[in-house]
């Protein structure tokens, strides 16, 4: 082993960094999430998103983070941003609110903190 | 025997993208990102690149977490445009090289750099928004692309310095190719952004605008940098700046700053920098 990169659990700005383990533990989410790239699975999960979870292997605990849209939760179960963010487009969540949610924020005032929220 | 011309670090942010389709590149709050790239378009048409090399990550377009590579080079004549989840941008087809990837691919993984090598790829916004961002576009492109897809998302990633030397060892494949292609290299992604947690948006100019002038004058001082120094400076997915490293490590050092540009409207700094080689 030479230099260590990354110290085993550490925290950048409050967050985790999605690592091995993270990856292993969101492997369900994630691989529903990256199906959403695909426009018949982007119906299919508006048109059944229960059965669409099921299809996936979702866990309960995973289920109801999904139809809470609680984007935090389904970062702390391994869910990765980039994979996350094919789910809020089919749910009409768009990056910058989930962005204010995991801030605890309206919308409009995380866009209020912004430099130019023109550029959105 | 090829030449590195020209290498390029910028943002791939993806709602760069969207502006463009959507047409507000004339709008006030896209403005200061889209005018700085004129004259770089102007400057890369007068460069003629036969080759750009676009050092990339994928975001889960192409790639997922089943098989995860660390590099991976495209190696096909042409690469389709991928549905990230929100439809497929209406944007030509990127023509690749293949003659080119093949001896690119063979020089590299004989240079000990143990590749992906991958005969169909579709590209998204980490290589699209530099790519329409440097290269003006009809119904074709003016030059033929190689991706090169590096893992910035799963840790452990690639060390800076890695990155650094995959630049130098893509450098001797160029000098080590029969024809005489002139090659752009461009590294994308970053600056600083932090997308997940409470501290969500959050930005470090300061850090970003100094990154402009190591990369630009002192590329050494930044790859030694562990992924963890680099996260604390840029934020968990500021780490992208990695990628500009292949960039540089292609690069002499006589090469010489041309263009440069900030701007950070939003939750991402948007940096650029053009380097151009005395030939």
């Amino acid at each position: 082993m030479t230099t260590p990169q990354l110290s085993p659990g550490a925290k950048i700005a409050d967050s985790d960094v999605f690592d091995l383990a993270l990856s292993w533990r969101g492997f369900r989410i994630n691989k529903m999430c990256n199906a959403l790239s695909e426009p018949h699975h982007r119906d299919a999960c508006k048109q059944d998103e229960e059965a669409f979870m099921s299809k996936f292997g979702l866990t309960e605990v995973e289920k109801s983070l999904v139809r809470s849209r609680d984007f935090s939760g389904l970062l702390e179960s391994g869910g990765n941003v980039y994979f996350l963010i094919k789910l809020g487009v089919v749910t009409g969540n768009g990056l910058y609110y989930m962005g204010a949610k995991m801030r605890g924020e309206s919308y409009e005032r995380f866009l209020s903190t912004r430099t130019n929220a023109g550029a959105t | 025997m090829g030449r590195i011309i020209a290498g390029i670090g910028t943002s791939h942010v993806p709602s760069i993208g969207d502006a463009y389709d959507r047409g507000k590149t004339e709008s006030a709050a896209w403005k200061p990102l889209f005018y700085a790239y004129v004259p770089v378009r102007e400057w890369l048409k007068a460069l003629k690149p036969d080759i750009a090399i676009m050092v990339y990550n994928d975001h889960g377009a192409d790639f997922f977490f089943d098989k995860y590579p660390t590099f991976a080079v495209g190696c096909a004549d042409s690469y389709a445009i991928a549905d990230e989840g929100f439809g497929t941008r209406p944007l030509p087809a990127i023509p690749g090289d293949l003659a080119f990837s093949q001896h690119l691919c063979r020089s590299l993984v004989y240079d000990e750099f143990d590749l992906t090598i991958c005969q169909e790829m579709r590209v998204e916004h980490g290589f699209l928004v530099p790519m329409h961002l440097c290269f003006e576009h009809g119904e074709s492109w003016p030059v033929a692309s190689i991706p090169i897809a590096v893992n910035v998302l799963q840790h452990p990633l690639p060390t800076a310095r890695r990155c650094y030397k995959l630049g130098q060892a893509i450098r001797r494949a160029v000098e080590s190719y029969e024809c005489d292609v002139r090659v752009a290299i461009i590294g994308t992604g970053g600056m600083s952004h932090q997308l997940t947690g409470k501290n969500f948006g959050q930005m470090h100019m300061d850090n970003d605008l100094d990154f402009l002038d190591r990369i630009e004058s002192d590329p050494e001082s930044l790859v030694d940098l562990t992924h963890q120094s680099l996260m604390e400076k840029f934020g968990v997915e500021g780490i992208e700046l990695i990628m500009w490293l292949v960039m540089r490590g292609a690069l002499s050092m006589n090469a010489k700053r041309i263009h440069r540009n900030y701007y950070a409207p939003m939750t991402t700094g948007m940096g650029l920098v053009t380097l151009e080689e005395a030939l």
